[in-house]
């Protein structure tokens, strides 16, 4: 079977079916011998990459499970930098420069622009998109 | 060859961040130069009402940000037929220059371009 390169693009929270649905599919997609060229985080996605969600212990955390997946198989996942100020989502960079009192950005995390998002689509066979308003 | 996106704008420009958030999409991809496309579809046809009063409800005003498509070298701009009629807005009262569409179209124009975002 050919592989194909991937790139998602995450538009929900990390609290929505929309962000388990994309969690799986990418990790059915490398399960399959697939490529995932770049996870973007954009509009209410951008939470998944807040190290401050506090999730009961009887509930799945997706932002963490979206953390350690990313981590474990050395991804690329980029949150959009503008959708993020927006919602509080700042890492120590750009807590300094807002003069915000805390990051709550997890590692493993790159706060970028939505060019990266058109750049990981023109080097992708696929891009597949999860959630929205 | 560049791979082509078509961004499918569903929302209100009132709706809170979704419209500008879209649009933006579309912006960043223009600088790149990339061939792409906007379409206007259910509720977001009202982003192209004329005469708009965001101010109203405390919004920055959107249209601007669309004037800057055609700049930004967006040209393909095009909107639902259906859903212009259904919310009861006469094509004569778009503040931007949009292609309209019949359904058998909308099909077409989907298939025309390699990846899709709806928003």
């Amino acid at each position: 079977m050919a592989t194909m390169k991937f790139t998602l693009a995450l538009f929900s929270a990390p609290t929505s079916p929309a962000s388990r649905r994309a969690l799986r599919f990418a990790e059915a997609a490398l399960a399959g011998g697939h490529e995932i060229v770049r996870i973007f985080f954009y509009q209410e996605g951008v939470h998944g990459a807040s190290a401050n969600l506090v999730t009961p212990q009887d509930e799945p955390d997706l932002a963490r499970q979206w953390q350690d997946f990313i981590t474990a198989h050395g991804l690329d996942g980029v949150v959009c930098i503008a959708a993020a100020l927006r919602r509080g989502v700042l890492d120590g960079q750009e807590a300094r420069r807002y003069a915000r009192p805390a990051a709550n950005v997890a590692s493993g995390w790159a706060l970028s622009g939505l060019g990266q998002l058109h750049e990981a689509v023109q080097q992708s066979d696929r891009l597949v998109c999860f959630g929205g308003p | 060859m560049a791979r082509s996106l078509l961004l499918i704008a569903r929302q209100a420009p009132w709706s809170g961040l979704a419209a500008r958030e879209a649009l933006d999409i579309v912006l960043a991809g223009g600088a790149f130069d990339l061939p792409m496309a906007m379409l206007f579809l259910d509720d977001g046809v009202f982003q192209l009402a004329a005469a708009q009063q965001p101010a109203a409800v405390q919004q920055k005003d959107l249209t601007a940000n669309l004037q800057a498509l055609q700049l930004f070298g967006v040209e393909e701009l095009y909107a639902a037929g259906r859903s212009l009629r259904e919310r009861g807005l006469a094509e004569d009262a778009l503040g931007l220059p949009v292609r309209l569409l019949d359904d058998a179209e909308l099909t077409a124009l989907l298939d025309r371009f390699d990846e899709v975002i709806t928003l």
